[in-house]
């Protein structure tokens, strides 16, 4: 337990770590703040101006924009969270494991 | 026990059910169906298999520590596939395709909803959370907080969530059972309680990753099915659906707009939040990021779990559509009395499991029915574990015996948990009858973001957030988010029968007020705690914060293996 402590207190100053840290942040808050906006900002015209959302996508269509910006938003999720996930398998992890090995050594 | 022994004991009880169903006299004039033979078999031999699989995962993994998180070697890609099974309950499923069905377009929105809120989770929390806990969400928010006070808020947050969450199923479940066997709603609540009862309490909680995944693979093939043939029947172009759909059904070009479920401004802002920060609270998912190795598969298990979700709910939007086409293009078997006007035989829920027999005859939806029913008996025997470990783990083992508890203790007060949870669920299944069951899911959504994912939240991310910031912002949120919803339409009025237009609080979520209300309680009474507790809690910070990030420690603190 005393180890891991000691272990603790390295890692607070290691600079490897502290950056991890803040590009990690810093990365997963800007795309967690894009699926929130374009979330938001679909739930905000279904709020006060739905008939944005029933404007057909083309004269007489039954499909229309708000179908479409659904998903749109559907797709988004999914790209976003590939976008993460790659950076984090290729890059996060690498520094985490480094900064790992350095801690234990 | 044996496990052979009870395979039996499980197997009887379907039997049981099946045939009381069969026995039960016509009681009332409620809309019954006549019983459909080749329906029930097949319905019979899916659920069978799948009580057949439990059975056999259950004599995989046995040790206490099983009890609660499964496995522990489960791969990124097995969990997101348990995740997404133990999302995709019978709301999504029978409910968003009914909403679909009687508002058209809104459905879409519960669909978008209930998927926005996985990246959040993905960006912010899965590896945090995995690298911080252990058995329940409390491990996580407490540790760097006094333990009685965080852990008594999270088994009460756990508490309320879960017993919304299983009413829905409850209902889903009755219903489906009402219809398939031809029997009395409230009957069916209680066989389909006795039933799950069973299941949970014999097997099915030493399980639930391998059940989960199972039934997660079901789930996405029979939606699958049904998709497909949906869309082959359209022509494989979903404008097609869409313009026969809006020509047949009674609102006609409005079925595509926006309106039909949520109606005014304050409502739409409010499910919405509910809808996208509720799944970040939910007791029963977060405890599956604590079944994986490390932070890595975590993070793979939820970004499989996100494309599952977002591809079943684009399925459920297609079939709610479909749904539309075919039983509304051919009223006669499906509607009471043959006439549309009479409305939907056992209800809106269950538009999708009529589209089954429209496109497949009996067998698909005997098999639609059994795929539906195991979904919710997953769901069920998830959130129950999660109820069950809240207060055993918990309130019992934590709060009250201070860490000291004998495990066959625990596991008494676990079980005794369950049932009552069942009992509860039966009651509150039979009061919620004509309600939509992806409306119900979301008020448990409505409190899971208003009090597990704000305290969650800000002790996980937040440095000077305190113990008595999180507790009693929490139970702030909590207790706002219950009341308003039993001031709202839905309890109020629907529920309680008091006239229409007289609920206290007329919007269809709380979120609005009890989520912000929540945040900014945290926020103050943390500024505002001076205690030396709270300045050590706020040291701790650090130490949290190298293991939310790193994973170093994790395993050095688990305690008994």
């Amino acid at each position: 337990m005393q180890k891991q402590a000691a272990s603790c207190g390295h890692i607070r100053e290691n600079p490897r770590f502290l950056a991890l840290v803040r590009k990690r942040n810093r990365f997963a808050f800007f795309l967690a703040a894009l699926i929130v906006m374009a979330y938001f900002s679909y739930i905000l015209v279904l709020a006060f101006s739905p008939h944005w959302l029933a404007l057909p996508l083309f004269g007489g269509m039954a499909t229309n924009t708000g179908v479409l910006f659904g998903l749109a938003i559907i797709v988004l999720t999914v790209v976003l969270t590939a976008v993460y996930v790659r950076r984090a398998n290729r890059e996060f992890d690498a520094d985490t494991t480094e900064i790992r090995r350095q801690a234990l050594k | 026990m044996s496990p052979s022994i009870r395979f039996l004991i499980l197997a009887a009880c379907a039997l049981a059910t099946a045939g009381a169903a069969l026995a039960m006299p016509s009681v009332g004039l409620g809309p019954r169906q006549p019983t459909n033979w080749s329906a029930i078999t097949t319905f019979i031999f899916f659920v069978g298999a799948t009580l057949w699989m439990t059975r056999l995962a259950t004599v995989r993994s046995r040790s206490s520590a099983d009890l609660y998180s499964p496995g522990g070697g489960i791969s990124g890609f097995q969990n997101g596939l348990a995740i997404a099974g133990d999302y995709m309950s019978a709301a999504s499923f029978l409910g968003i395709s009914g909403l679909v069905f009687v508002s058209g377009f809104d459905g879409l929105i519960f669909s978008v909803g209930w998927l926005v809120g996985w990246p959040v989770i993905t960006f912010l929390m899965a590896e945090r959370l995995r690298n911080l806990g252990k058995f329940t969400f409390a491990d996580v928010a407490a540790y760097r907080f006094a333990q009685r006070p965080v852990r008594t808020f999270a088994a009460f947050g756990s508490l309320v969530v879960v017993l919304f969450y299983l009413t829905a199923q409850m209902v889903g479940a009755g219903q489906l059972v009402k219809i398939l066997f031809g029997l009395e709603y409230a009957y069916a609540v209680i066989m389909v309680g006795i039933v799950m009862m069973m299941y949970v309490l014999l097997g099915g909680m030493t399980s639930t990753t391998w059940v989960m995944i199972n039934k997660a693979v079901f789930l996405l093939a029979g939606t699958t099915l049904m998709a497909l043939a949906v869309m082959f029947h359209a022509g494989f172009n979903p404008e097609a659906l869409f313009a026969r759909a809006s020509d047949l059904h009674v609102l006609k070009d409005a079925l595509m707009a926006p309106g039909g479920l949520i109606k005014d401004p304050v409502s739409a802002i409010s499910v919405g939040m509910a809808l996208m920060f509720g799944t970040a609270g939910l007791p029963h998912i977060l405890m599956r990021f604590f079944t994986v190795a490390n932070a890595r598969e975590a993070r793979k298990s939820v970004a499989w779990a996100t494309l599952w979700i977002g591809y079943f709910y684009v399925l459920t939007f297609i079939i709610g559509f479909g749904a539309i086409v075919s039983l509304i293009g051919n009223p006669g078997p499906y509607f009471v009395g043959g006439k549309v006007a009479g409305g939907l035989q056992g209800g809106a829920n269950m538009a999708a499991v009529h589209l089954a027999s429209a496109l497949g005859g009996d067998l698909f939806l005997g098999f639609i029915s059994a795929v539906a029913f195991t979904t919710i008996l997953a769901v069920v025997a998830g959130l129950t574990l999660s109820g069950a470990s809240a207060v055993s783990h918990d309130l019992y083992a934590t709060v009250w015996r201070k860490g000291n508890a004998r495990a066959s203790d625990e596991r008494r007060i676990s079980k005794l948990t369950a049932f009552s949870l069942g009992v509860v669920a039966v009651i509150l299944g039979i009061v919620f009858e004509h309600e939509n069951v992806a409306f119900l899911v979301m008020l448990a959504f409505s409190i899971a973001c208003s009090a597990n994912f704000p305290v969650l939240f800000m002790a996980v991310l937040w440095k000077d957030c305190t113990t008595r910031g999180a507790t009693v912002g929490g139970f702030l949120g909590l207790a706002t988010a219950v009341v308003l919803t039993l001031l709202s339409p839905v309890v109020w009025e629907s529920a309680l029968h008091n006239p229409v237009g007289s609920a206290p609080f007329p919007y269809a979520s709380p979120a609005i007020v009890s989520m912000p209300l929540a945040f900014v309680a945290i926020w103050l009474l943390s500024l505002l705690d001076r205690s030396p507790q709270a300045a050590r809690e706020r040291l701790l910070f650090q130490d949290q914060l190298i293991r939310s990030e790193t994973g170093i420690g994790h395993v050095a603190v688990r305690p008994h293996q």
